[in-house]
């Protein structure tokens, strides 16, 4: 008998035991930390998250308030421009108009100079793929590949330079800002440049290789919704000129929503101007050719100076203080549930 | 379950979207053709509409979580393995893990109602164990310390040593010293009552090798009886037909045997009477109490007292008793006797009723000699595993092959029957009306009002007339327990009493069947299946139990002796009966939450992520545009989110294992799935909603004709893109890290390296290296860099990170504040004992305080006294030979356990 209960333990040498391995992890006991949601932690969480809020967002409003923000709308200021626009026969007719304004304060700092508008869907899937970016890139691609249709080619199988909706729609107004001093009319000076992404003007956006540029856009056609053609988009600066075009490359970063702006010019801090802009009475001279009534859009033009929270919107600065205020309420709504309970809870005991 | 559901709320999302976008295109697509003609082929704003529902369909089918079934098969996979690798549950002795032999239940461990279970090597070892007895109104068996205090017996006491004889059994265990020293003091008594065990019994020896001995005994108490005897001294060596021969204290003694007084169901005793070589006549005689007592003589009284105490005490501990008595015989009447015994056994008509009379006869004016107590070993634990489960609102089924009287006693011994209990209603009708009556007797007595029109279940019978039904749980008032005989059980489960058995059973605590076949035990779990709404799980050891096993949701194979027919059969295995409670409450209760978190979460992450889309159709023309970047909606369920959910569900607990099994209660949530149901479903799906709201609309208030701080315009549909998707992945972090309550370092590291990971890969994705080689698959270059380094951005994030999280923990926090779940209370318990050192595991032996008399050790069939006598199937010359063809215990006795 006592042979046979040693063998037992020699067999299991033998063959190795099937005991599991004796691991933390195995053993479902790794170290671990347990957090729970505590009176204390809930309550300074809500005391504390309200708080930052409430601060962030006074911030947020004291800033936003600061900001200098002038908009006015002018689709219906050129009322003859736009009815000229809805025949798309006219495309050709120069239309111009003025709009007036007065700034009864000096706006200092940088000043940007936006158009907006309003009701055009930038956002739409089939106008956001309308695009070929290896095109924009200066490559030799067939663009029938792309999603530009029907902006691709022309009847006569010209390619379109750029193709696609997004770069046949672009904003074509020009708008210029002169300041009344005295019965002299002096323009403001503006920067045309440098108000895109350094990514964009610089990887995403290429002019294709040529010994100029007009030849580099040989064999190809102005979209249709254009009065020139691509290469001749800014013919003073040749870094600005084709797809590296400023204006262009803003135009092509399409907005996420139907209303929008986008930065046109900028203030040039010079002479009269190097506080940014005076008081006084300014006009703006538009150059009527984008028409937006045909799907009963709105045009803005916008001068605006900016914070380090951005422009004018007080969206978040309202949504922080909201957030806050909720956020402090409830926790002191948290505190007198829990006092209460525990008011109810000695009383059973007792 | 719930896909019908989100197919029908995917459908209502896209109709939505698709009429959205008839009207859109008639009202404002149309003059924007301008600019935008309509694509090809499209001529009608309704045709463009019909061609947006399919689109839609497309982008918003991320709602219908098609990649959490890959998920669920990895968290169940994980799981099992749990259950292979716990130490808990490995059983040393014979070396054997727990198995999880199937994958893909573990989450229904954690919603089990209905546990039946085998008896014979599931809930008892099938050992029977001499454990006390009285001799002569002295008990022997307890052990005392110095003072006099009774002493728990464990491994470390101090066992008997029987060195001093050479044919001891190894094996068994005594650790009263007082009975070795009556017995070497030669204590007359005690000398007669060892020799009795010694000789009054049908056991056959066998001994292969000199002093080898092995007993094959008919039924293991009888093997018990002797083998405690064989260890005090009277070693039964040999039988031959006409001789024992017991050596008893080192001197071989031969009895003659006259005469085998065998056991049946009636008589409930057994008798020898033997011829010692002095030459005395004695008969000795051992049975049930009840019977005994009435064949004592009467100088015993004071005796039988005695001995009724001990009796009422062992009983109390839930032994198996016999009394034993002798009478020492007369030659003449004896030679008288036999011969009509001889007359008797050789008659042809009523021979069974002319032998009983005669061992009446004779069985008369008994001497008292003591009592024995046997042990039916149940597996360790069984009792606590019984009462955890108990408390867990489990409810325990023992289907067993033994007879009533057997089952019961066990029933009484783990715990399962009480005297707590109300009532226990045992079912033993014969015919169909019998069972009837007695089923509607106790179902009145346990809920008078189930009778009554107004009973909530009977209004529902009324109802739904003819459809197969589930019965809801009714609520008895009180604890009761149910003991249905075979017999009875064919009767209840035949059509029209289903039911009523049903009713009556489900209303009970502890439901004991007894003489139960194979089939009838699956049958009987069938039954359950069909009328209740739970998740049953059958255990089992043996090839009898493999129908059961296999009918039930949940099959457990106990692998022990019994082979592995149930094993295989099996969906879990594991050596011990005691395993079961680590199973459900442990492994079972962390599996089905961990699943229910995990289906939570990933049901709140894509509703969060797909609604943002549908937002936005309403500012985008219902164009089907995405809000994000299709390389995020191809990662975000495959690497950005995947992981951090996994390591959730593999490694959450609430609470560790033993606070789990230190309180059941916490199983009950599981059971009637609280976790997981539709009110959860809703629940999830309105935070979602509400989640995506806020992921949209704070960066479009955010970004609504703004500008970044460098005066450029910010609101461009791929800053929006990348500041809604950075919102949302931050957010369902968050979420996560919520949901998460046992963080360890792989959660940590999940949920850190897929955030990081995003920013990895957003950076990289938008570089401009990746833009100059694969011009047309990432056009969002520079997006990265330019966006999120504005602070309105952040600013924006954390806003919506805000509104998304702390109205979540508010609400759930005063969810468990005002309306605490029992689970919830349990929680706030065990948070507060934490505090002090947790209390260790109880391991308390429980104390029964049962006055009631418990079965009698015999095997409830008749011995083999005639068999042995015949001497048929014995080579009398040859005390050491095997017993050959004879062998009962292989053979008879588990025919008895079928």
């Amino acid at each position: 008998m006592k042979n046979k209960a040693s063998l037992p333990p020699q067999e299991g040498e033998a063959r190795p035991s099937r005991c599991p391995d004796n691991s933390a992890f195995k053993q479902q006991k790794l170290p671990a930390w347990k957090p729970q949601l505590t009176l204390a932690s809930v309550l300074s969480s809500f005391f504390l998250i309200g708080m930052f809020c409430l601060s962030v967002g006074v911030c947020l409003i004291l800033s936003a308030n600061s900001v200098r923000e002038i908009q006015i709308d002018y689709s219906d200021k050129c009322a003859d421009c736009s009815k000229l626009r809805e025949n798309s026969s006219n495309w050709n007719k120069e239309c111009h108009c003025s709009v007036n304004f007065m700034l009864k304060e000096d706006i200092l700092g940088d000043v940007f100079m936006y158009y907006g508008l309003q009701n055009f869907y930038q956002n739409h899937r089939r106008y956001v793929i309308s695009r070929s970016d290896a095109q924009l890139l200066g490559r030799n691609v067939n663009i029938q590949k792309s999603y530009c249709a029907p902006f691709t080619t022309y009847r006569n199988r010209t390619p379109m330079a750029p193709c696609g909706a997004i770069a046949n729609s672009m904003f074509n107004d020009t708008i210029d800002l002169f300041y009344n001093l005295n019965s002299s009319v002096i323009q403001v000076p503006l920067l045309k440049t440098g108000n895109s992404w350094w990514t964009d003007k610089n990887v995403k956006f290429r002019n294709p290789k040529s010994y100029n540029l007009s030849s580099a856009f040989a064999g190809t056609a102005r979209p249709p919704y254009w009065q020139k053609p691509v290469y001749l988009l800014d013919e003073e600066d040749e870094r600005n000129n084709g797809y590296v075009n400023d204006d262009f490359i803003i135009w092509m970063r399409v907005s996420a929503f139907a209303t929008f702006r986008n930065l046109y010019r900028r203030v040039r801090r010079i002479r009269q101007f190097a506080d940014g802009l005076p008081a006084g009475n300014y006009t703006f001279r538009i150059s009527y050719n984008f028409p937006v009534t045909k799907f009963k859009g709105r045009k803005h033009v916008i001068l605006s100076t900016v914070v380090w929270s951005g422009g004018s919107n007080p969206f978040l600065g309202i949504a922080y203080v909201v957030t806050g205020t909720a956020a402090t309420l409830a926790g002191f709504v948290i505190t007198a549930i829990h006092l209460k309970l525990r008011k109810k809870k000695t009383y059973f005991q007792k | 379950v719930f896909f019908f559901q989100i197919f029908a709320f995917l459908g209502l999302m896209c109709l939505i979207l698709a009429i959205g976008n008839g009207i859109w295109e008639y009202d404002k697509g149309y003059y924007f053709q301008v600019y935008l003609p309509w694509a090809e082929g499209v001529n009608s704003a309704s045709y463009s509409g019909f061609l947006m529902f399919w689109s839609y369909v497309i982008i918003l089918n991320t709602v219908v979580p098609i990649s959490l079934y890959v998920s669920v098969e990895i968290i169940r996979l994980g799981n099992s393995f749990y259950i292979d690798w716990d130490r808990k549950m490995y059983y040393p002795l014979n070396d054997t893990p727990a198995q999880a032999r199937t994958t893909t239940l573990n989450e229904e461990l954690g919603q089990i109602k209905y546990v039946f279970s085998d008896k014979t090597g599931t809930l008892t070892q099938n050992i029977m164990c001499f454990n006390k007895c009285s001799i002569n109104g002295k008990s022997y068996g307890d052990v005392y310390d110095m003072s006099g205090q009774r002493i728990e017996i464990n491994e470390n006491t101090e066992k008997v040593d029987f060195s001093y004889n050479q044919l001891a059994d190894p094996k068994f265990a005594f650790y009263d010293h007082s009975l070795v020293e009556a017995v070497k003091l030669s204590d007359v008594p005690t000398h007669r009552f060892f020799r009795l065990l010694s000789l009054c019994h049908t056991v056959m020896p066998e001994e292969k090798k000199e002093g080898n001995l092995v007993y094959q005994a008919q039924s293991p108490d009888e093997g018990a009886l002797v083998t405690a005897a064989r260890n005090f001294g009277f070693v039964f060596r040999a039988r031959t037909p006409e001789t024992i021969t017991v050596v008893e204290m080192g001197e071989t003694k031969v009895y003659k045997l006259l005469a085998i007084l065998d056991f049946n169901n009636v008589r409930k005793r057994m008798s020898v009477i033997v011829r010692s070589p002095e030459g005395d006549l004695t008969l000795y005689c051992k049975g049930a109490d009840t019977i005994l007592y009435e064949l004592l003589h009467s100088s015993c009284d004071s005796l039988k007292e005695e001995t009724t105490e001990h009796l009422n005490e062992f009983a109390g501990e839930a032994l198996r008793t016999l009394v034993v008595a002798y009478k020492n015989l007369d030659e003449d009447y004896f030679q008288d006797w036999i011969r009509r015994h001889h007359e008797a056994s050789t008659a042809l008509e009523g021979r069974e009723e002319k032998l009983s009379e005669l061992y009446e006869e004779i069985e008369k004016d008994l001497m008292l000699l003591g009592a024995t107590a046997i042990e039916d070993k149940l597996q360790d634990g069984v009792p606590q595993t019984i009462e955890t489960l108990a408390k867990a609102n489990i409810k325990i089924w023992v289907l067993t092959g033994d007879k009533q009287e057997t089952a019961m006693n066990i029933g009484y011994s783990c715990n399962l029957l009480n005297d707590d209990m109300e009532d226990v209603f045992i079912i033993e009708g014969r015919t169909s009306d019998d069972v009837l009556n007695e089923l509607r007797n106790a179902r009145k007595k346990m809920k008078p009002d189930s009778f009554l029109d107004s009973d909530e279940v009977n209004i529902q019978f009324e109802k739904s007339s003819k459809k197969p039904k589930i019965i809801p749980d009714e609520q008895a008032n009180g604890v009761y327990g149910l003991v249905i005989t075979g017999h009875s059980l064919a009767y209840a489960l035949e059509g029209n009493l289903e039911l009523e058995l049903v009713r009556t059973a489900c209303m009970c605590k502890v439901v004991i069947c007894c003489r139960v076949t194979p089939l009838q035990k699956a049958q009987v779990v069938e039954l359950v299946k069909k009328y209740k709404k739970a998740v049953t799980l059958a255990i089992g050891d043996g090839a009898n139990d493999v129908s059961m096993i296999k009918t039930a949701h949940i099959g457990v194979g106990i692998s022990g002796q019994e082979g592995m027919q149930a094993v295989l059969s099996s969906d879990f295995s594991f050596a011990q009966f005691r395993y079961l409670q680590r199973l459900l409450l442990v492994h079972g209760r962390w599996s089905y939450i961990r699943m229910c978190k995990f289906l939570k979460y990933f049901f709140y992450k894509n509703f969060a992520f797909t609604l943002v889309h549908f937002w936005y159709g309403f500012f985008s023309g219902f164009s089907a545009q995405t809000v994000y970047d299709e390389w995020f909606i191809t990662l975000y369920n495959l690497v950005y989110t995947s992981l951090p959910v996994l390591g959730m569900s593999l490694f959450d607990q609430d609470v560790d294992d033993r606070w789990s099994m230190l309180f059941p209660q916490l199983y009950v949530p599981g059971q009637q799935n609280l976790y997981f149901n539709k009110m959860v479903f809703v629940k999830c799906m309105l935070q979602g909603i509400y989640s995506s709201l806020i992921l949209f609309f704070i960066p479009y208030g955010a970004m609504y004709n703004t500008m970044r701080s460098d005066g450029k315009a910010i609101a461009d549909y791929q800053s929006f893109a990348l500041m809604a998707q950075t919102c949302l992945l931050i957010v369902v972090s968050v979420q996560i890290g919520l949901d998460t309550s046992y963080w360890t370092v792989v959660n940590q590291f999940f949920i850190w390296g897929s955030l990081s990971v995003y920013f990895a890969i957003t950076f990289t994705m938008y570089s401009d290296g990746m833009y100059l080689i694969f011009t047309a698959s990432f056009p969002f270059v520079g997006t990265a860099r330019n966006t999120l380094s504005q602070p309105n951005v952040w600013l924006a994030i954390f806003l919506s990170i805000t509104l998304c999280v702390l109205p979540v923990v508010g609400f759930r926090f005063l969810k468990a504040q005002l309306k605490p779940t029992p689970s919830d209370k349990v929680l706030l318990k065990i948070k507060e004992a934490k505090k002090r050192p947790p209390p260790p595991s109880p391991k308390r032996r429980l104390r029964r305080t049962s006055t009631r008399r418990s079965g009698y050790a015999f095997s409830h069939q008749h011995g083999f006294g005639a068999l042995i006598m015949s001497g048929r199937n014995m080579r009398p010359k040859s005390p050491f030979a095997t017993t050959g063809t004879f062998s009962p215990n292989s053979d008879k006795y588990k025919h008895k356990v079928l």
